[in-house]
């Protein structure tokens, strides 16, 4: 018996992680900053609930490249769902609706994904191959994703050790998902086709704080390029999770790096627990062999039941069913996550493969009470022959729904006896994941004949190479001999001023400290001013640096700048103040002066601060402080 | 042997041979760059000599320059066998029978690694392994007759599937289907609209605008719709059965002399021209939108007329076309020419000798129109009238491929001009309509709010 017991979250010890063989895997998926779409040329990143009308689909597995079902697939096919498509037209043409083929694929979405591919030290594939992965779920209107692998074997520093980075591909978006109720299944279209990278780590993460430290690192690598996009739902993670005996479980679409952790622990949690279930249901004599299970209708006998869920169905016509598992008793209250327990394990799969989606769809003896009357479940057991040791399941809804359930309820129960099946799981808001579908595997990939092979030329990576960002973690080590801020050298190491910096520094010799503050923490505060600070390019700020150099700014001046190059849309030198002569400031502080002379001051010292104060108004944007500061207190 | 390293050439086969590492071999491949594990797939003849294909372990393919390849390291061999699991379709003598005819196209297909697209692939019993709902329609017979695509069907297979229809209805069955490719699926439902005459059962033509490759392929509801049709309508017509709207919702039966493919990729790509289409089909039901239709009989008996003559031509007219291509005809023996004219039926006035001398030796003109909707209509200008002086007769509303079929047919029964023109201007399948209804002609314009009303209320 495995004798290791989760303990809460907050008290897991790396110690722990390592007893029961935490790994862990990440599929980094990130939008990239194009204009337009991957295989069509409709606009990239317009977003509306709107739309303008709807088609409907089905879908069907098909075979793959060499010739075989994939599992996933016929699990979705199980499911015969309408899948209904809103269509916006600003956003969507008939390439997305699957009516027109694809065009050839977006040469500037190319060339982002080869740089971040090069970010990650990979070697480039000689020639794309893009391929076609089925997905029977609906979520893209073709059935399939156009993806292709365009870069392998790359690795980033992590700890005192390497990450590696297995491989990359370039991928079209799928559809945003609005409802699944029953049989209907609803989908927004606008996200659809934009491009992506996906990025795979090996499963080299040992504990769940490490995946998400991971999952970070990976994200500020290709935000250093500064040509992807930000903000909710741009970037999105796939967690791999694994325990000694377990299985290779895919946590899908997490969209918050911080989620991580919580969702891994569970993950983890409810592997070794279905491992220790299988145990105990060895020691019961149940094997994948010796498993029995059988059911039965029991409409006939639930049929003046008062709860609400069963009185419902039996109001409606529909059958009420029982599954018998044999020698199961009290193993459907076994506990899987954090307030989870396996009956959650069938439920998930009666919901989403019979498509019984309300809430409750099952009940089981191991849990009785609120339900149904003991009277009742005696009966039922007397009508299916049941024993104090086994459990029944009872399931409701239409007679053909009711029959897949009856099927999947036996399906999952006897997975029990074999361990943790291969699953793609969704993550939920209270940190625990629910089934989602079976785990693909590479039948689902078949190469797309609408597209002819690229070739990604070394002309093209050396096009590319001398305009990559430095890596992140390198311009970092130099800044903290700098002595730049802590709060700004991550941000300043991903930006799109990155470069800049460097140049400032190295070449203008300027003072990093003020420079950093500059480029990273001046446009928080022009934010807060309500400025669009998304107008500050890289050529603005250089011009604004550059005329600070040459001393045709004060250091004050440069935020004062910016506003108005803000302001203006763009940088002019028409902006900077005239040069003040010495003769000039002089002057300005004698004015001054008399206007404070109007002003009584109980405290004398005050005076020469009003003073200082009342000039640099004035000045502020081409005299340093301290330059009038020494003026007024030398000449006073 | 070629088989052996399947579409490579050059320096990639030079390599693969070197290392004797034919296609399907399960394989490490060592370059410059680094260590890929997979397996060798076959190459399209199209593609590059620079590179080989691999099949990474997850399923992706990849190309690898052949010239940074240092080792290949074979560990074994795994060749696909693309199968769709085949099944016995069941029988149920309360049920129909019914006969598919293959000619190919992309109803079912499978990947071809010499040009890297999709062939077809017609094995019957795939039909029940990929789309068992067939078994609720009807018994199902397959006949494979032909593999090609649609733009190599000629009179050798117009011929022979006319043939092979007329020994089916006589052998008794209750319905036939014919798959066939979509591009040329409107010439084909014409000319067997002509060869195949006075059918007592449903004949109807079928094929899919996305290879059955695809899960959201229009294919399997398609066949179910063109099935569900044979077996049980009452529709003895030649028809053609592709979807109505984009969505998997419903089929529309066309009158196989009526009908045109008119999107290249959409697929509610086909649409009854000039006229309504004769049926909605979904998999529960058939509803009539006519009545003017033939009837299904008990009977066997079914005229089959194959005559065919090859010289016959389309010339769609553009302006400032020249008279040589005219000439060019007369010159090569054509004895049909059907022009696609402007308008009400136009061409230019340069084309006038040459028409009165195709005239002159005996060459059939008819007019048509491209607009496609509406009638050829020649005595409304002079221009028309002096036309038909010199021997052009107006081929009132047959659609242009469909007066094609049409005087290739005739052609093969009589060159005498007096007797042809009969043929051509009786109407025997509906090529020709007396009167073209105002709901006949309906392509609304998107943008306008009444349209868009209806678009956002109603299936796509």
């Amino acid at each position: 018996m495995k004798d290791f017991l989760f303990k809460p979250f907050e008290e897991m010890t790396e110690k722990d992680y390592e007893t029961v063989g935490f790994k862990s895997g990440l599929e980094i998926h990130q939008q990239l900053l194009t204009s337009k779409k991957l295989f069509c040329r409709c606009p990239a990143g317009k977003y509306s609930e709107r739309y303008d009308a709807e088609i409907l689909r089905h879908m069907r597995p098909t075979l793959s490249e060499l010739g075989e079902y994939d599992g996933t697939a016929l699990m979705e096919f199980k499911t015969k769902k309408d899948i209904i498509y809103r269509i916006n037209r600003d956003t969507v043409c008939t390439y997305e609706m699957d009516d027109t083929p694809p065009f050839l694929i977006n040469d500037e979405a190319l060339d982002i994904a080869l740089e971040c591919g090069l970010l990650f030290d990979c070697s480039i594939v000689d020639e794309l191959h893009i391929a076609r992965k089925q997905y029977l779920d609906g979520s893209i209107p073709t059935g399939f994703q156009r993806t292709a692998i365009f870069a392998l074997d790359g690795k980033i520093p992590y700890k005192n050790r390497t990450i590696d980075i297995v491989q990359m591909s370039i991928e079209e978006d799928s559809c945003r998902e609005v409802s699944d109720y029953g049989h209907t299944r609803v989908y927004l279209t606008d996200r659809l086709g934009m491009p992506l990278i996906e990025t795979v780590t090996g499963p080299n993460m040992r504990t769940p704080f490490e995946a998400a430290e991971v999952a970070e690192i990976c994200a500020n690598v290709v935000r250093s390029t500064n040509k992807v996009r930000r903000g909710i739902g741009s970037a999105r993670e796939d967690v791999n999770v694994s325990v000694d005996g377990g299985t290779r479980v895919e946590i899908k679409g997490v969209p918050k790096i911080g989620r991580i952790p919580l969702l891994t622990y569970n993950e983890a949690m409810r592997q070794w627990n279905l491992l220790r279930l299988r145990e105990e249901l060895h020691k019961r004599g149940i094997t994948k062999d010796t498993f029995e299970a059988k059911w039965d209708d029991v409409t006939r006998i639930v049929k003046r039941a008062h709860y609400q869920p069963i009185a419902n169905a039996i109001e409606q016509g529909f059958k009420v069913k029982c599954v018998l598992l044999k020698k199961y008793a009290g193993l459907l209250h076994w506990q899987t996550q954090t307030d989870t327990y396996f009956s959650k394990e069938i439920s998930d799969r009666v919901r989403i493969i019979a498509c019984l989606t309300n809430i409750p769809n099952i009940i089981h003896s191991d849990s009785k009470g609120e339900n149904i009357t003991s009277a009742e479940w005696r009966n039922i057991k007397h009508a299916v022959g049941a024993t104090d040791d086994d459990t029944m399941v009872l399931v409701w809804g239409n007679e053909i729904d009711t029959d897949t359930a009856v099927k999947e309820i036996i399906i999952r129960a006897k997975e029990a006896t074999i361990g943790v099946p291969s699953e793609t799981r969704q993550a939920l808001r209270d940190g625990t994941n629910g089934f989602e579908r079976i785990l693909p595997g590479p039948d689902r990939m078949y190469p797309d004949t609408d597209l002819p092979p690229t070739r990604i030329t070394n002309e093209r990576l050396k096009i590319l190479s001398p305009n990559l960002p430095e890596k992140f973690w390198i311009s970092e080590e130099w800044y903290k001999q700098l002595g730049i801020p802590k709060d700004t050298m991550r941000e300043l190491s991903i930006s799109k001023f990155a470069k800049l910096f460097k140049r400032a520094v190295v070449e203008w010799k300027l003072d990093p400290v003020m420079i950093a503050v500059a480029l990273i923490q001046f446009p928080k505060r022009l934010k807060k001013m309500k400025l669009d600070i998304s107008l500050i390019s890289v050529d603005m700020m250089e011009e604004i640096l550059h005329a600070y150099k040459e001393g045709l700014l004060s250091r004050s001046g440069i935020l004062i700048a910016m506003e108005k190059s803000i302001k203006k849309g763009k940088f002019y030198p028409e902006l900077l103040p005239r040069p003040l002569t010495s003769k000039e400031l002089d002057d300005i502080i004698v004015q001054t002066k008399q206007e404070i002379d109007k002003i009584k001051f109980s405290n004398t010292e005050k005076r020469n601060e009003v003073i200082i104060g009342f000039t640099m108004n004035k000045v502020r944007m081409n005299i340093e402080g301290n330059t009038v500061r020494e003026k007024i207190l030398f000449k006073s | 042997m070629v088989e052996d390293y399947k579409g490579y050439r050059g320096k990639a086969l030079a390599t693969l041979k070197n290392f004797n590492a034919q296609v399907w071999s399960d394989v490490e491949i060592k370059t410059t760059k680094g260590i890929y594990k997979g397996i060798i797939l076959p190459r399209s003849e199209t593609a590059d000599p620079f590179h080989i294909v691999i099949k990474l372990r997850v399923g992706y393919n990849i190309g690898v320059a052949a010239d940074s390849v240092t080792d290949i390291k074979i560990e074994g061999r795994k060749e696909a066998h693309y199968k769709i699991p085949e099944k016995d379709f069941p029988r149920d003598p309360s049920k129909p029978n019914v006969k598919l005819l293959g000619t190919g196209g992309t109803i079912a297909s499978r990947l071809d690694y010499r040009t890297g697209a999709v062939i077809p692939a017609f094995s019957p019993g795939e039909l029940y392994g990929s789309v068992p709902e067939l078994a609720n329609f009807c018994n199902l017979d397959t006949e494979k007759l032909y593999g090609v695509f649609s733009e190599n069907m000629g009179p050798e297979q117009w011929i022979g599937t006319a043939k092979a229809i007329g020994r089916e209805i006589e052998k008794g069955v209750d319905g036939i289907v014919v798959g066939h490719g979509t591009d040329t699926m409107h010439h084909t439902a014409a000319i067997l609209s002509f060869m195949v005459q006075n059918s007592p059962v449903p004949i109807v033509m079928v094929g899919s605008q996305r290879s059955s490759d695809r899960p959201s392929s229009d294919a399997a509801l398609n066949l179910m719709h063109s099935v569900k049709t044979a077996a049980e309508s009452d529709i003895a017509e030649v028809m053609v059965c592709m979807f109505g709207p984009t969505s998997d919702y419903y089929g529309l039966l066309h009158r196989g002399t009526r009908v045109r493919k008119m999107h290249s990729s959409y697929r509610s790509t086909f649409r009854t021209i000039g006229d309504i289409p004769i049926a909605k089909v979904s998999r529960d039901e058939i509803i009539p939108l006519r009545q003017d239709y033939k009837r299904r009989r008990k009977d066997h008996n079914v005229k089959i007329n194959t005559s065919f003559e090859e010289k016959v031509s389309i010339v769609y007219y553009y302006p400032n076309m020249q008279p040589d291509i005219i000439e060019s005809l007369i010159d090569n023996d054509y004895k049909g020419i059907v022009i696609a004219g402007t308008g009400l039926g136009h061409v230019n006035k340069p084309l006038y000798p040459a028409l009165k001398r195709a005239h002159e030796k005996g060459i059939a003109i008819y007019m048509t129109v491209q607009t496609l909707w509406g009638f050829v209509q020649m005595y409304v200008y002079d221009t028309g009238r002096d036309m038909m002086e010199l021997g052009v007769i107006p081929a009132a509303n047959m659609l242009p491929e469909v007066a094609y079929m049409k005087l290739c047919w005739a052609l093969g029964q009589t060159s005498n001009p007096q007797k042809l023109k009969d043929i051509m201007l009786t109407p025997i399948a509906g090529e020709i309509t007396e009167r073209e209804p105002s709901n006949g002609y309906l392509i609304y314009q998107g943008g306008l709010p009444e349209v868009e009303e209806f678009i956002a209320k109603y299936v796509k």
